[in-house]
């Protein structure tokens, strides 16, 4: 199939999908609808931007305790920025293919959505991985969530951020079993939408957590 | 809201994050190329000694911010166009929320720390 039959069926599938504002027939009022499609998109950018804000507590509760250490380590004696560096890079990676992998579902290509919906799993098991492996050498070393406030408010937050990913990648595999199972139908589309939106939503989240937490903590 | 859904021909006077039309690679690939960028020079000055110390973290925080916006723009199509004005309204309140949050939880518990500080009046 063509990107132009592509875009036509879009169409076609807006059209089909009308939430009528007014809730009557009159033609004058038909002016008044508005796709599905932008009303579930709408809906989960305020979901997202609450998310945010429940972040932002976390980052408000990391700030306020980051020189608690109580004696014990601290953010510059833990941290390993090339660690962080390598994590960093593969979710901006992931980013990148997972808008790949929505503009490959748009265009209906299977190859493009399946190449990089796997290529977007692959790096955000990789991140999960790499921040596993810091949290189990943290604790093995004796630095884990238990030994000073800093440490409390340093696993809440990064723990809270790699549980979003967790989540992220269990609704990316969820993502291909349905457009395995379902093809590109238009709830299927709106629902890969969803799903895009909040890999960047998380990725935008770790821009401000690498910057405030391990770049900021490696150099105080 | 949207007035042109039932015309295919026109555009959409409203438009979801994540949605652009004409969206391709290449815009993507600029949000990489600029995100890029933008993390590898805050790696930089976080490990340089070439920068004044006491700028490092303002300009740190200062990059961030720049990547958040590359990142709004180029990967969610967050516009300043007119279809975009729902969207922008929204953010712009998570913003606020963000801020009063942050700002009100660092300022209230810095003056605490402050007057916990003050030397007690010692008891007989």
């Amino acid at each position: 199939m063509t990107p132009a039959d592509a875009a036509l069926m879009d169409k076609a599938d807006m059209a089909d999908e009308k939430v009528d504002r007014s809730g009557h027939d009159d033609p004058h009022e038909a002016a008044d609808v508005i796709s599905k499609r932008i009303v579930v998109g709408y809906g989960f950018w305020i979901f997202l931007l609450s998310d945010i804000v429940m972040f932002s507590a976390f980052f408000a509760t990391y700030a306020v305790l980051s020189g608690e250490t109580a004696g014990g380590p601290t953010g510059r004696q833990l941290f390993d920025v090339r660690n962080v560096g390598i994590e960093t890079a593969c979710l901006l990676a992931s980013s990148f293919t997972c808008g790949l992998a929505s503009i490959g579902a748009r265009l209906r290509s299977s190859r493009w959505f399946y190449g990089a919906m796997t290529a977007t799993f692959l790096l955000g098991a990789g991140f999960l991985g790499l921040e596993l492996r810091e949290f189990t050498g943290m604790v093995a070393h004796g630095a884990g969530p238990t030994r000073s406030a800093f440490l409390s408010a340093f696993f809440a937050l990064v723990g809270c951020h790699g549980l979003h990913v967790t989540a992220g990648l269990l609704w990316l595999l969820t993502m291909m079993a349905q457009v395995f199972a379902k093809g590109y139908r238009a709830d299927i589309l709106r629902r890969m939408l969803c799903f895009s939106l909040f890999w960047h939503a998380l990725d935008i989240i770790w821009v401000a957590l690498f910057t405030v937490v391990y770049l900021i903590g490696s150099i105080s | 809201m949207s007035r042109n859904e039932h015309n295919p021909g026109q555009p959409s006077s409203d438009a979801t994050p994540g949605d652009a039309p004409g969206e391709n690679i290449t815009n993507y690939l600029v949000g990489l190329g600029l995100a890029t960028l933008l993390t590898v020079v805050s790696f930089f000055i976080a490990q340089t000694s070439l920068v004044w110390g006491p700028s490092i973290p303002v300009a740190l925080c200062v990059l961030a911010m720049a990547q958040m916006g590359v990142h709004l723009v180029f990967f969610l199509h967050i516009t300043i166009g007119p279809d975009n004005i729902n969207n922008v309204m929204a953010l712009a309140f998570g913003v606020l929320v963000v801020f009063l949050l942050l700002a009100g939880s660092l300022w209230i518990m810095a003056h605490l720390n402050h007057n916990m500080m003050m030397p007690m009046p010692m008891q007989p």
